[in-house]
């Protein structure tokens, strides 16, 4: 660790504080139906869309309805996106001529991106046409993250109203998003990229004769229009199988800062959206102060296992300073990769700059455990607001019971049905998680696609659950996922980690928007000090804790103890 | 239930158009009018011939010239389709080693290359990205410390003086933006450009 490494970590954090308020402010006002900079030149093109949609923008809708609309759309996306995969070679902008997609890899593929996942089984460079890159994967790009704000928004309505029938309307929620804030952000963000080195092309793939004689072909692509979304709408998934650590996605420090700004900033700024929204923004920051300590934990211990050296090459004489530079990239070193790896697990974005199936075990741990705490730190974008508010919820149910009164958060009495559906769209995860990972492991398909052997081999099985449930996309990416069993057991996962939790959480927003909102007494618990924040990240960490550290024991901390101990693992034999 | 399939197809479709073709095909526009060379891939020509992208790690194996680090970059087997081969900086097909940290297939290769540089010029210390594989497997760089200990091997496979070859090291170091942000490093295929010129430029 370096004085340098520590104050570019710093210089992240300033910068992140300083985005929050005006981004939630922006937000607020697209939220609210207000007019914005930009009213003049999307508006039309607004109201183009509710007029061919049939939709009346006037009408909001009932939580049932809302959660309809949200699930029509995501098959009706579905279906589109399997469809271009399978019918990739009679269709356009294919120069590769890359063959059609398989079945279980395109239902994979289509789970994974519709639900904000973006899990990659398939190298992009030889799976891909630049047609699915763009009019599939690009698009769910956009939708899948601007679906998740709008539910975000929906949760948000039910703690703000009273009395109130309806939480908002989908389609409203959802195009808006889009047009005023993912798509200025992305063209902007885009051509940024560009300049510093990202291609935006449609060429077929560059032959090159390398210095030496060699051959080398480059692959190429449209590759910053979708690099631009993939982070700020905490995708993550690679136009190239390297993600971010590929140099055309990611070619240098500047662009390594702003994609790690991009993946936290709408989720940073949601929690300034809710403090706004239910009318005292000290609630957003008490929310926004929760997730911020549990990120500078992740940071820490991330950044302090990757600056040591692997022990087993003690006989070697490197320069410690040197850290883990397996599956690393020079120009971003040691604190810009842990940085990173806590970033995209934190959120739900699940790009990466190192590969995680290399990280020390300890520093592989920490993006395991972000995702399984329900990816609540900043978060996916839309679904780390919500998430964070089902433990808020479990939190408030938790000190109600410690002084015998029935628990109220924003004046909103917290009843029976509130905290059970909190409580199911917490459980699920470890639901998904634990049983797809147990039968990975006990199945001889499942054990036979580990690249590594021994504990690390069980945590590229964990990853792989871990990260599908909690839509996040990352790998231990050694797992030779592309077989049907894994696709079809992941894109599952993806499934019941994202519409299993929508659901009980819609019915929350639903359920609390029909209440009215009790005055604050001397008796109720002000959930915007320090004493709220610390008891949020303890019922998080209790929670997770008690869930997942049996199977972390397995995995990454046994590793680090047979590390310790000199102990190495054969793989394939 | 049934009136929101209408609104599901026409935003689906709507959206596919706008954010599927108007947006990355307007910018593939705009980003090849301002920047059309990084639009293009950073290529480096030399006459008519692409020799590589700056952006894009070659592999170097000979002794005049430096090397990049270690890549883990594999190739469809072409006797046999189902298998794959070692094809070090495919840049058609990125990725890592994927190895943990208590693999033996790890340590065994890190030793194997750390004898070899220890060969190479011993007595001093190997630095690590040298004899660790990239993430991207196209890592167009290596640290300052890398490039320098290759400095003896080059010189001598090229007749150059040590000095005249670390001076030229010294000036491709790329440090910290704005002294802060990333980490210095060294583009090998500028470097080795550069040191080509420089033999036929004397």
């Amino acid at each position: 660790m370096t004085i340098n490494g520590w104050m570019q970590i710093a210089f992240f954090c300033v910068l992140l504080v300083l985005l929050t308020k005006p981004v939630g402010g922006y937000m607020t006002r697209v939220f609210e139906g207000e007019r914005t900079l930009l009213t003049p030149v999307l508006r039309p093109l607004e109201r183009g869309f509710y007029r061919l949609g049939g939709v009346d923008e006037t009408r909001e809708q009932h939580w049932i309805a809302y959660a309809v609309a949200m699930l029509t759309f995501s098959f009706a996306g579905f279906v589109v996106l399997y469809a271009l995969q399978r019918l990739q070679t009679v269709l356009p902008f294919n120069p590769q001529q890359v063959p059609p997609v398989s079945p279980d890899l395109a239902f994979n593929t289509s789970v994974s991106f519709i639900t904000n996942t973006n899990w990659q089984s398939y190298v992009p460079e030889t799976t891909m046409s630049y047609l699915v890159e763009m009019a599939g994967l690009t698009v769910h790009n956009f939708l899948s993250a601007a679906t998740g704000i709008a539910l975000a928004i929906a949760l948000i309505r039910g703690f703000s109203r009273r009395s109130s029938h309806s939480i908002g309307n989908f389609w409203v929620d959802m195009t808006r998003c889009t047009l005023y804030i993912l798509l200025p952000v992305s063209i902007v963000v885009g051509l940024v990229f560009v300049w510093q080195g990202v291609p935006q092309n449609l060429a077929a793939y560059t032959d090159v004769t390398t210095l030496e004689g060699a051959r080398q072909v480059i692959a190429q692509g449209p590759v910053a229009s979708q690099e631009a979304i993939k982070m700020f709408g905490t995708n993550g998934g690679g136009f190239f199988n390297a993600n971010s650590a590929h140099p055309f996605e990611n070619p240098n420090a500047l662009t390594n800062l702003i994609q790690m700004l991009l993946i936290f900033s709408l989720g940073a700024g949601l929690t300034n959206v809710f403090g706004r929204m239910v009318g005292n923004q000290r609630q957003g920051w008490a929310i926004f102060a929760a997730m911020f300590a549990l990120f500078l934990i992740g940071t820490v211990v991330t950044y302090a296992a990757e600056a040591q050296p692997n022990p087993a090459f003690a006989s070697l004489h490197f320069d410690p300073a040197g850290g883990n530079m397996e599956g690393k990239e020079v120009r971003f070193g040691i604190a810009n990769s842990a940085l990173f790896t806590t970033v995209t697990t934190d959120a739900s974005c699940g790009a990466v700059n190192t590969m995680h199936d290399s990280l020390m075990p300890l520093g592989g741990m920490v993006p395991m455990v972000n995702i399984m705490l329900g990816e609540i730190v900043f978060g996916g974008v839309g679904s780390g607001l919500y998430g964070m508010l089902l433990f808020v919820i479990v939190a408030m149910f938790v000190a109600g019971l410690m002084v015998g009164r029935t628990p109220e958060y924003l004046g909103k009495k917290l009843e029976a049905k509130e905290v059970k559906m909190a409580m199911l769209g917490i459980l699920i995860l470890p639901l998904s998680i634990l049983g797809f990972t147990a039968l990975a492991v006990v199945l001889p398909v499942g054990t036979g696609a580990l690249n590594n052997a021994g504990p690390h081999g069980f945590s590229e099985a964990l990853y792989a659950y871990v990260s599908a449930t909690g839509n996040n996309g990352s790998a231990f990416a050694g797992l030779s996922a592309n077989a049907p069993f894994w696709n079809d057991t992941l894109g599952m996962a993806m499934f019941v980690g994202r519409f299993l939790t929508i659901v009980p959480m819609l019915a929350i927003a639903g359920s609390l928007a029909r209440k009215k909102i009790v005055p604050a007494s001397a008796g109720t618990f002000p959930t915007d000090g320090a004493l709220f924040v610390g008891l949020v990240i303890g019922v998080i960490l209790i929670t997770g804790g008690l869930t997942f550290l049996p199977s972390l024991a397995l995995g990454p901390i046994v590793e680090h103890l047979a590390m310790q101990a000199g102990t190495l693992f054969n793989t394939g034999s | 239930m049934i009136q929101q399939i209408r609104p599901a197809i026409v935003t689906i479709v709507l959206m596919t158009v706008l954010t599927g073709l108007v947006y990355p095909l307007g910018m593939t526009g705009i980003a090849q009018v301002l920047f059309p060379s990084q639009a293009n891939g950073s290529l480096i020509r030399q006459g008519t011939t692409v020799v590589g992208s700056a952006l894009i790690g070659q592999n170097f194996t000979a002794a005049k010239y430096f090397h990049g680090r270690p890549s883990a970059t594999s190739d469809t087997d072409p006797k046999d389709p189902t298998k794959t081969v070692d094809a070090p900086y495919n840049a058609a097909n990125s990725g890592g080693s994927n190895l943990g940290p208590t693999s033996q297939a790890l340590v065994d290769r890190v030793k194997a290359d750390a004898a070899a540089l220890a060969a190479e010029n011993p007595g001093r210390s190997i630095p690590v990205d040298l004899v660790t594989t990239s993430a991207s497997g196209i890592d167009p760089d290596i640290s300052p410390a890398a490039a320098l200990f290759q400095v003896p091997r080059v010189a001598k496979a090229r007749g150059l003086a040590e000095d005249r070859v670390r001076q030229l090291v010294e000036a491709h170091i790329i440090g910290r933006l704005a002294g802060l942000i990333g980490e210095p490093h060294v583009n090998v295929l500028q470097l080795n450009l550069d040191l080509d010129a420089l033999r036929t430029g004397s």
